[in-house]
């Protein structure tokens, strides 16, 4: 195992290295000069120069590359063009609404899933199994944002059960937020859940078809007994890698969602961004969301290895 | 054959040919406006109504069908023409430098998702459908690899392939010869999941203006279009989400009952 991590953390580090060059040279070569965009087309030579060394753009690309990492490692993310704010704190803000919203996403689509599994594989090739694989089927080709148009429409407009978008923030309490996450999470949560539920029930298959579950039978459980006592348990290894893995997409997920609920995270800061070509903001921010999947993909797969030994001498 | 492999060909062929259609013949001109005419309900004179400048919602469904059609199958055909040869070099030479850095290098891109590629792509280049193209062709790329390598790996074993290696045919020559046709039945499943998964992530760009550019009608900006307007005239969005829907449902039907006529030894096992 320790063999195995060190390995793990010797690529993660690798992918993080290769990850943050790539971003940096392509902001890099990214035209327009943030100095003049903030400074406007009146601008005079020298202001130009002296703002330029002010923001550090006019030392040397490498020293530039290691100024922006480090900074990256010790919570300094540079500082927004337009705003002139710390992007760390422009991130602080909107990652407690994008995070929490990929995490209630999450629940749900778990939720969701993991009994539907269930009673696909239970009652296979009932009509209870083919009308959840017809819904898996129809949840997989329904793009997110859309169906979030769609709950918009009934949910918001016409019942006006929740908020159509914009987000109160925490401080007004915990279901004002709530309330205002839902429909966001629900749209989120559904292409996820069609995927899981699919995985669940294909997994508790494969291990109903095993021989330890017969000899479970043969000791005297009964069906329902066998099930859950021994299938589940077997079956949620798989289960768990793919939640795993779809944190990671529904974090990049809300970038979209955010758009069609006015929230204010991650996503529409992203963009915002990029119309203000406030590439600084840009880059420290893609940086982030991948350095978050890049650390989610490899404890997953330390987790996996974790609960199932054979994996470790794989790869 | 299977009755959803048969609703999945009858879909996707539907929507190709309406693309195709397109090209010649549209019920109206899908950028003539008609204000008199806007925003007018399904039925009639407009079959799916028209949008808020007068325009035929039918006609521009048939031409955006087209763009999307056509975004995911540039992305696919450079997924497939990087990633397949990418995939049997590494297959080829597994275990070796050469096998390391193409795996190394599928990490690398893996660990972008596929939207934030796609936002560094248009914030430094500008928004465009050709830099939607080149985002997702670059996410296929390593999707092929990893579906190639995987499948020719176990190959490389057989009998057969050492069979030709002995007759003296070098490497690259077996890999196109004998490796290449026993997994193209793989690769073609795969490359119907990406592309039902291209025409998704036309929308989704498009929808945040990062694909396709006006006036270029496409599924997913004319429901971007759509988004300001859906209370006034909720078919606006719905039209060109349920033919997304088709497309893709159509597309994934597909890919799943091919999986099953080529590869018999699928059959037997627990769906």
């Amino acid at each position: 195992m320790q063999r195995y991590i060190v390995k793990r953390l010797g690529s993660l580090l690798f992918s993080l290295l290769v990850a943050s060059v790539v971003i940096f040279v392509v902001i890099e070569i990214a035209p327009g000069d943030p100095a003049a965009f903030m400074l406007g087309i009146n601008a005079q030579p020298d202001t130009l120069a002296a703002l330029r060394a002010e923001l550090g753009l006019d030392a040397p690309k490498i020293q530039r590359y290691f100024a922006w990492i480090g900074g990256m490692l010790s919570g300094d993310f540079g500082t927004s063009y337009t705003y002139r704010t710390p992007v760390s704190d422009m991130v602080a803000d909107r990652i407690a609404v994008s995070i929490p919203l990929a995490v209630f996403a999450l629940l749900l689509s778990v939720l969701i899933a993991i009994p539907a599994g269930i009673l696909a594989a239970a009652k296979r090739n009932k009509s209870a199994d083919l009308a959840v694989l017809g819904a898996t089927q129809m949840g997989v080709a329904v793009p997110n944002f859309w169906f979030a148009m769609m709950l918009v429409l009934v949910f918001a407009i016409k019942w006006r059960w929740f908020p159509a978008g914009g987000f109160p923030g925490w401080e007004d309490g915990l279901w004002p937020a709530i309330r205002a996450l839902t429909l966001p999470a629900i749209a989120l949560a559904l292409p996820q859940a069609a995927i899981l539920t699919r995985v669940m029930r294909s997994a508790l298959l494969d291990v109903l078809g095993e021989d330890y579950m017969r000899t479970a039978r043969a000791k005297g459980l009964s069906r329902r007994q066998t099930l859950w006592r021994h299938g589940l348990r077997n079956a949620m290894i798989p289960v768990l890698t793919i939640v795993g893995l779809q944190f990671s997409f529904l974090f990049a997920g809300t970038i979209i969602i955010e758009q069609v609920f006015y929230l204010p995270g991650l996503g529409r800061l992203i963009f915002q961004s990029i119309s203000n070509r406030d590439l600084i903001v840009v880059e420290s921010v893609v940086m982030l969301v991948v350095f978050g999947v890049i650390v989610i993909n490899f404890v997953v797969d330390l987790a996996y290895a974790a609960v199932d030994p054979r994996l470790r001498d794989r790869t | 054959m299977s009755r959803p492999f048969m609703l999945g060909a009858v879909l996707s062929a539907g929507f190709i040919l309406m693309a195709l259609l397109s090209l010649i013949w549209t019920p109206y001109d899908h950028t003539g406006l008609n204000i008199p005419q806007k925003l007018l309900p399904p039925g009639g004179a407009h079959l799916l109504g028209t949008d808020h400048l007068g325009r035929d919602i039918l006609s521009m469904v048939m031409v955006g069908s087209r763009t999307s059609l056509a975004v995911a199958l540039v992305a696919l055909a450079i997924g497939f023409s990087v990633g397949v040869p990418l995939g049997l070099a590494a297959a080829a030479n597994k275990g070796n430098w050469l096998d390391e850095a193409i795996m190394r290098g599928n990490d690398i891109v893996f660990a972008f998702p596929l939207l934030v590629m796609a936002i560094l792509i248009t914030a430094v280049f500008g928004p465009s459908a050709v830099n939607a193209i080149i985002a997702f062709g670059l996410f296929n790329i390593p999707v092929f690899a990893r579906v190639t390598r995987g499948a020719a790996l176990p190959l490389w074993e057989r009998e057969f392939i050492m069979a030709a290696r002995v007759a003296g045919k070098a490497a690259p020559r077996v890999s196109l010869e004998h490796i290449l046709p026993n997994i193209l039945n793989v690769l073609i499943v795969q490359a119907t999941v990406q592309f039902a998964l291209g025409i998704q992530v036309e929308a989704a760009l498009s929808f945040v203006g990062l694909g396709v550019q006006p006036p270029t009608p496409s599924l997913g900006r004319m429901l971007a279009d759509a988004q300001t307007l859906v209370t006034l005239a909720p078919h606006l969005a719905i039209v060109p989400g349920v033919a997304i829907i088709l497309i893709v449902l159509g597309l994934n039907l597909l890919g799943d009952g091919l999986r099953d006529i080529l590869d018999p030894r699928l059959r037997r096992r627990p769906a």
